[in-house]
């Protein structure tokens, strides 16, 4: 992160000299009530609780009373070492990879189709947007529902003809996480083309028009100058998409439940914390595994941060001066 | 940042003319495919709670035939379902508020006041970012739990309004930075106090802004899971996406119902959606290119 300092432009005129020390206890004040319940809230919900995670993780510990049965790094030891939870990485890491191959290209050729002047494509959009509104829940519930193995969809194929297609979408272990990505590309798939539209709202119109004049094909325009103007747009969705894929927790736990994510190859890291945390009631050890999957996104980020969102003007993390 | 947040992402209009041309046959094909293909999921969950049992055990994936209504009166009626509107509403509004007035309020000393923790200060909000409610979200239960909240809306409500700060600031903080100094200058000349022109000035000017952190926030509040999940363990504090769930396990055999109770609980977002379609798509947007 760089300072998220503005140095120049500075908002209010300083005080005058002469009345500087009662204006500045007045402003004190003023800072202190109207920051005061934002960073109250913000530090006892969010810091205190990361920090505590810290903590916990060093513990064998139920969760009630004080954690007293100090056991160093084992929690650690036990999770790194674990088959269940590498598993589960490898899972994540093919959501990762697997989420911007698919949806990528996708959304940017319905980007490219729908930033077109044309009759009805605000219609379009919005249809294209409906799933990202919709609840984790709702998604799951009626998917799990249609995928069932005499569900709607081998129904519809059946009734197709195309009876061989039919699967057990859900629990066959080696399909369950191509379902799970189809889901995953289905529900967020129109966040990355409205991101991906309004980045396509700001290239200038006189470069394409310019392209054309000197005879260049549509698709050579949006390879030479749409696709790398859109790379700062394109760079954002990517990181976003990887710190969710990396968390993904809802859709995985209410489609397939703790149990059957593992035996379906569907678990995540984020659904291993859960079951082996809480719902074993081994508190130390499911904090231990929050810290993991915390490094390893704040790993991912950095790294990322440094290395491709860096060429942009702004990153993900950073307050944005410009404009 | 102002632009972009507001505007919503509008295909450029051919020049002197009002009317956009249509597109290639191609092209709606193409979109035709997309869309049905986004809608499908949806559409058989709700025309599937019109649909029996026994219609859609003989046929999965046909139509209604005839249209029953007995499964979305019957979760109309039901005191569970209408307990978890409310719970749901009560969360979402409460969410909502808070984060408008908090952020609004922290934001504003970002934004315009000068004092030396102020980049400090801005880092540590900012870091929120990196800390998403499923990291956070065992320990978090651990902190709800031993303030006594749960099973209680404040359980749910207070971590969200934390979770929800960081977007939040970061989304108003260029607003107000964007107010012109001059407007200050000449409220303080006219004898405006810096709150006064906090409460005329600045609230009124950040309204496009505020809208869109608002309606940012209720949504996710709305759709929440993970949260609901550790805290609300009876049946009475449940809120709609728990509700659905348990109803889903509850009368797993019985899939008309299910469907029907699903496609009611998506309606409040579905409505919402449309209402604001432009504000949600605009704020998204503009929250992620700045």
């Amino acid at each position: 992160m760089s300072s998220p300092d503005r140095p120049g432009a500075e908002p209010s005129p300083s005080p005058s000299p002469s009345s500087r020390r009662p204006r500045d206890w007045r402003k004190a004040l003023e800072i202190t009530v109207l920051v005061g319940p934002a960073l109250v809230v913000f530090l006892g919900f969010v810091i205190f609780p990361v920090v505590m995670a810290g903590y916990y993780g060093f513990f064998r510990w139920k969760g009630y009373g004080l954690p007293t049965d100090f056991v160093g790094l084992q929690n650690y030891v036990t999770i790194l070492q674990d088959p269940t939870f590498h598993e589960a990485l490898w899972h994540n890491t093919i959501i990762v990879v697997m989420s911007l191959v698919l949806q990528g290209p996708l959304a940017l050729l319905l980007a490219l189709l729908l930033n077109r002047p044309m009759r009805g494509q605000s219609l379009i959009r919005v249809l294209i947007f409906v799933p990202y509104v919709l609840a984790e829940v709702v998604v799951g519930t009626g998917w799990s529902l249609m995928l069932q193995s005499d569900g709607a969809l081998n129904g519809l194929l059946e009734k197709l003809g195309l009876d061989g297609l039919a699967q057990d979408w859900l629990s066959n272990p080696d399909l369950a996480i191509w379902t799970l990505l189809g889901i995953i590309t289905w529900k967020y798939i129109g966040f990355a083309v409205i991101l991906f539209l309004a980045g396509l709202q700001g290239i200038p119109q006189e470069l394409t028009e310019a392209a054309q004049i000197d005879g260049a094909s549509y698709w050579q325009i949006q390879r030479r100058i749409t696709l790398p103007l859109l790379g700062p747009t394109l760079r954002i969705w990517a990181f976003l998409s990887i710190i969710g894929s990396l968390q993904l927790f809802d859709l995985v736990y209410i489609i397939w439940g703790q149990y059957i994510a593992s035996t379906a190859g569907t678990s995540t890291m984020a659904t291993y914390m859960v079951a082996n945390g809480r719902n074993a009631g081994n508190y130390g050890y499911g904090n231990a595994v929050a810290v993991v999957l915390f490094v390893i996104s704040l790993v991912v980020a950095l790294i990322y941060q440094r290395y491709v969102l860096r060429r942009d003007t702004a990153g993900a993390l950073t307050e944005r001066n410009e404009r | 940042m102002t632009a972009s947040t507001i505007a919503i992402p509008r295909a450029r209009r051919p020049r002197g003319s009002g009317r956009l041309p249509w597109g290639s046959p191609a092209i709606y094909l193409g979109a035709v495919v997309v869309v049905t293909l986004m809608l499908a999921p949806i559409l058989y969950i709700i025309i599937g709670g019109f649909r029996t049992n026994s219609q859609i055990t003989a046929d999965p994936s046909g139509l209604p035939a005839p249209w029953v209504m007995a499964n979305y009166a019957e979760v109309l009626g039901s005191t569970t379902f209408w307990g978890e509107v409310a719970n749901s509403t009560v969360a979402a509004v409460v969410t909502t508020l808070g984060v408008v007035a908090l952020g609004l309020m922290a934001s504003y000393v970002l934004a315009r006041y000068r004092f030396r923790a102020r980049g400090l200060l801005y880092a540590v909000f900012a870091a929120g970012l990196m800390f998403p409610m499923t990291v956070a979200i065992t320990p978090l239960y651990l902190v709800v739990r031993n303030l006594g909240l749960m099973n209680s809306m404040a359980g749910i409500i207070l971590p969200q309004i934390a979770f929800a700060l960081p977007a939040t600031i970061i989304i108003l903080v260029p607003f107000l930075r964007a107010i012109p100094d001059e407007i200050e200058e000449a409220a303080s000349i006219d004898g405006a106090s810096r709150l006064g022109f906090f409460w005329r000035m600045v609230v009124p000017l950040a309204l496009p802004g505020v809208i869109t952190v608002g309606i940012l926030a209720f949504i996710a509040s709305w759709n929440s899971y993970i949260l609901p999940l550790f805290i609300l363990n009876n049946e009475a504090s449940f809120t709609l996406p728990l509700g659905v769930q348990a109803f889903a396990s509850q009368y797993s055999v019985d899939t008309a119902k299910v469907l029907a109770f699903t496609s009611l609980s998506m309606i409040p977002a579905l409505i919402f959606f449309s209402i604001f379609e432009r504000r949600i798509v605009g704020g998204l947007t503009g929250a992620v290119k700045g």
